[in-house]
């Protein structure tokens, strides 16, 4: 019997454009990793990996939960491969993967079995982090907006305006035309001789419009104690309080700017690479770093253009003297910024001996400043958000 | 490659026609054949559902599909030549990117999957005619759950997620009947009575111990999905439902996972075969041998079923058609010719038998088999196939072949403790369970039975117990 023909189904555009059958499935995959990740995010933002990394950048973040598990075989379970006739035994062949799932292949050239690990960018790790926040109110809300009456641009034509506006050519085309048009009313049709002075109703003026544009400048004033007390340790932590901040603060503005601030008893505007590397020595004026800031933020950044985030790390190894002063100019910066936090970086265990500034601000009463304790990588995340409660820019102020 | 040789469907359907006509030659024995031409995307798409063009939704699916899709972006696999479904009409894809070679190459490997599906005896049990219908009628069944108000997305994937977790815990060869569980309690009756003896009278009479007909199971039960569902009081319709559905796919899928080795080399072995009778032109020709080989080198380290297969495949054959005197004098003077014998093989044989019978050591050494361990973080060379080695490296292939791969757990007592716990023995034969794994599989099966679980298994050659329960996991070491 002769098989029946075979049928042949040809490729329709139509179909293939319709056909993503699998959308739905990827996007409750892509919900579950979301979901996964928050639920880690503590961990994830405590890894040093991605302090620094620019955000286009793919990175490796450990998932949990989207793992398919079932009953597999362990350490203990051999395979089988082929080799190139040079086998010896005794001979390493690869690496053990986290997982063996022993079905006789060789483990090494599986690519992700099932991965403990995710990639993706830091960019859409940030949007997570800052689903986490939650915080619906701040990111639906306007960003606080500056209008800037920076620009004129050409807008239509008018019958008025300014003389130094005045569009000749089209005056003169209104003139032609009012020209030819009274050739037939006009008992005595003009001929090229006789004048034809042109009339009000000819000029034609450019408008210009002045153009409101909403700025969105922020600012990030970064302070940083580097007394001898900083240590590697606590300006790490710092560095990652600076870096989730700044992430952040991308995410709502367009023109983003940064400073550092670096001081002891004096303070001094610093590159990035002297910020975070470069270590003094000496004691700690702190109100030294506010004054500076103030200087700067009078000099550069004015309020009314700028919506400015200071945030200072320090140790709180401050001169008793020096308090006064401090409180006073982080109340004054506290009235410029959007949101201005100090936090303190004690590793655990070096909290008993050492003076502390939290009391100090705790007398200072303004309504965008905040201080956080940072005792260990975990705290990052979790004063990072009570940081940003108390951001001005969540009362979509518009100046 | 360089090939480009344009070609439309007409092409096609002519190289389809020559390629059936060396089909019937040959005598393979072919469900109808349906081809879909398909993009990359579509590709993709029916791969994350193992090739169903309808499917029930679970997040799984778009997991496989990004892994698909990336792997595929990076170029780190590119797309299989060839994706085809045990169904009657038997269905395949065909990628309209492919080359007119790939496409003839495809077509004549998917002839010899279709002959396989359908004469293989693994596949039996399959109802290749209802497949399609049956994952249909899967799909619009969870699609309900889903839409169900009351039971919603969340609910359902709880459930899946943990049917998944056990779905291949279930009975390997379907071929055998499982028995009823009227024939179990006959048996342990049968068994417990004592044999007829002739000399009764002068014999002291033997001590009679009464079969316990009340335990559940009465025998140790594979079917992990199926004795839940039968023996939870408390599941839903709806839970009961999805389970079923889980198993049945299962099910389905396992001839495949039992016949790979096989399933790949006879359809490449017939790809070869048919190809090499067609007469390529000479740029075609030039493209198959590569692409062929492409398909059939070996992966250092691993195993290409495609490659192992193929070399099984070929060397039954040649054992019959042009024996070695030795071989000669083995199989005597009336013994089937090469293709006969093929043709007896695929449809008696699944992978863990074929290997055994057919794979010899002289085969073995060819291929440069070895078996690895791991000590440490390294996997390392244990076993060569040497004069010494090869039985113990053969062992190992058998034990990981087919569903070799998946640890046999049993039902042992559904009411363990007189406190519905259900009690779960791993027929341990040398490798352990991988405890994280272990761990999370049991969490699932404690979701699924509402009650607590144990398993009984073998861990650095002691006796223990892995128990999940409301405080969670735990293991301890039994006596």
């Amino acid at each position: 019997m002769p098989a029946p023909e075979s049928i042949f189904r040809p490729f329709r555009h139509a179909d293939a454009a319709r056909s993503d059958r699998s959308s739905g499935d990827r996007m409750r995959h892509r919900q579950k990793v979301r979901q996964s990740i928050r639920e880690n995010i503590a961990d994830i933002v405590a890894e040093e990996s991605i302090i620094g990394k620019d955000r286009e950048r793919v990175i490796k973040v450990p998932i949990r939960g989207i793992k398919e598990y079932r009953f597999v075989y362990g350490d203990n379970a051999p395979g089988v491969g082929q080799g190139n006739g040079e086998s010896q035994p005794g001979q390493v062949v690869g690496q053990r993967e986290g997982q063996g799932q022993g079905n006789g292949e060789h483990a090494g050239d599986r690519p992700g079995v099932d991965y403990y690990e995710t990639d993706i960018t830091l960019e859409e790790l940030i949007d997570i982090m800052f689903e986490d926040l939650e915080l619906p109110d701040l990111e639906r809300k306007k960003l606080r907006e500056i209008a800037a009456q920076r620009f004129t641009k050409r807008k239509g034509y008018r019958a008025v305006g300014v003389r130094v506006r005045l569009d000749k050519r089209r005056t003169v085309k209104a003139k032609v035309r009012r020209k030819l048009a009274t050739r037939h009313t006009s008992e005595h049709f003009p001929d090229d001789r006789t004048r034809f002075p042109f009339h009000d109703d000819d000029l034609i003026f450019r408008h210009m419009v002045t153009d409101t544009r909403k700025e969105s400048n922020a600012v990030i004033l970064c302070l940083m104690d580097t007394s001898g007390s900083m240590d590697t340790m606590k300006k790490y932590l710092a560095r990652s309080f600076f870096f989730l901040l700044y992430q952040f603060i991308l995410t709502k503005y367009r023109n983003v700017e940064i400073v550092f601030v670096a001081h002891h008893t004096e303070a001094h505007e610093v590159s990035e690479e002297e910020f975070f590397h470069k270590g003094e020595s000496g004691g700690t004026f702190i109100s030294s770093a506010y004054q500076k800031a103030l200087e700067i933020i009078q000099a550069r950044y004015h309020p009314s253009l700028w919506n400015i985030y200071a945030f200072h790390c320090s140790d709180g190894d401050n001169f008793d003297s020096d308090n006064p002063a401090a409180l006073r100019y982080a109340k004054d910066l506290a009235d410029v910024c959007n949101l201005f936090g100090y936090g303190e970086i004690k590793p655990l265990g070096s909290r008993y001996y050492e003076s502390s500034m939290l009391n100090i601000f705790r007398r200072l009463d303004a309504e965008h400043f905040q201080t956080v304790l940072i005792e260990r990588k975990e705290d990052i995340w979790p004063s990072f958000k009570a940081f940003l409660a108390k951001d001005r820019g969540a009362d979509a102020m518009t100046a | 490659m360089t090939m480009a040789t344009p070609y439309d469907l007409q092409d096609l359907t002519a190289w389809d026609a020559r390629i059936r006509e060396k089909v019937q030659e040959f005598g393979l024995d072919c469900y109808p054949q349906e081809f879909e031409v398909c993009d990359h995307n579509q590709m993709l798409g029916y791969m994350a559902y193992s090739g169903m063009p309808s499917h029930y939704p679970h997040w799984s699916y778009g997991k496989a599909y990004e892994k698909l899709k990336t792997l595929y972006d990076y170029g780190v696999s590119g797309i299989p030549y060839e994706m085809v479904i045990n169904s009657s009409p038997a269905l395949a894809y065909l990628m309209r990117d492919n080359s007119l070679l790939l496409q003839i190459l495809t077509i004549a490997h998917v002839y010899g999957h279709n002959d396989f599906f359908k004469n293989n005896f693994t596949f039996k049990t399959t109802r290749a005619e209802y497949t399609i219908g049956t994952f249909k009628a899967h799909g619009n069944r969870v699609r309900t759950y889903v839409e169900n108000p009351s039971i919603g997305l969340e609910k359902v994937e709880a459930v899946l997620d943990a049917a998944h977790a056990v779905s291949l815990q279930c009975r390997r060869n379907l071929a055998v009947r499982k028995r009823t569980p009227d024939e179990d309690r006959q048996q342990l009756l049968d068994a417990a009575r004592p044999p007829s003896d002739p000399f009764q009278r002068i014999h002291r009479r033997r001590e009679v111990v009464e079969p316990d007909l009340r335990k559940v199971p009465l025998v140790p039960d594979e079917d992990l999905l199926l004795f839940i569902r039968d023996h939870n009081p408390f599941l839903a319709e709806w839970e009961k439902d999805l389970l079923t559905l889980v198993h049945e796919e299962a099910q389905y899928f396992i001839p495949q996972i039992e016949t790979k080795i096989m399933n790949e080399g006879w359809a490449t072995y017939w790809h070869k075969r048919i190809l090499d009778s067609l007469e390529l032109p000479q740029e075609l020709q030039l493209e198959f041998i590569v692409r062929h080989n492409q398909v059939v080198r070996p992966f250092p380290g691993g195993i290409n079923p495609y490659h192992i297969g193929l070399r099984v495949w070929e060397d039954i054959c040649r054992h019959y058609d042009a024996p070695t005197p030795a071989e000669a004098e083995a199989l005597g003077a009336a013994h089937p010719t090469g293709t006969q014998k093929l043709f007896e093989v695929r449809e008696a044989d699944r992978d863990i038998s074929f290997l055994r019978r057919h794979l010899s050591e002289d085969l073995m050494r060819d291929l440069h088999l070895f078996e690895y361990e791991a000590k440490g973080d390294d996997l390392v060379i244990s076993e060569v196939a040497d004069a010494d080695g090869w039985r113990q490296v053969k062992e190992t292939l058998l034990k990981s072949v087919g569903m070799g791969g998946i640890p046999v757990i049993r039902v042992e007592d559904a009411d363990y403790g007189q406190n519905r716990t259900l009690y779960l023995v791993h027929a341990h034969e040398g490798r352990d369970l991988q405890i994280e794994y272990a761990e999370k599989s049991l969490g699932y099966i404690r979701r699924l039975w509402q009650r607590d679980v144990a398993l009984e298994t073998i861990v650095n050659g002691k006796r223990s117990l892995l128990t999940y329960n409301d405080r969670g996991f735990a293991t301890k070491t039994l006596k």
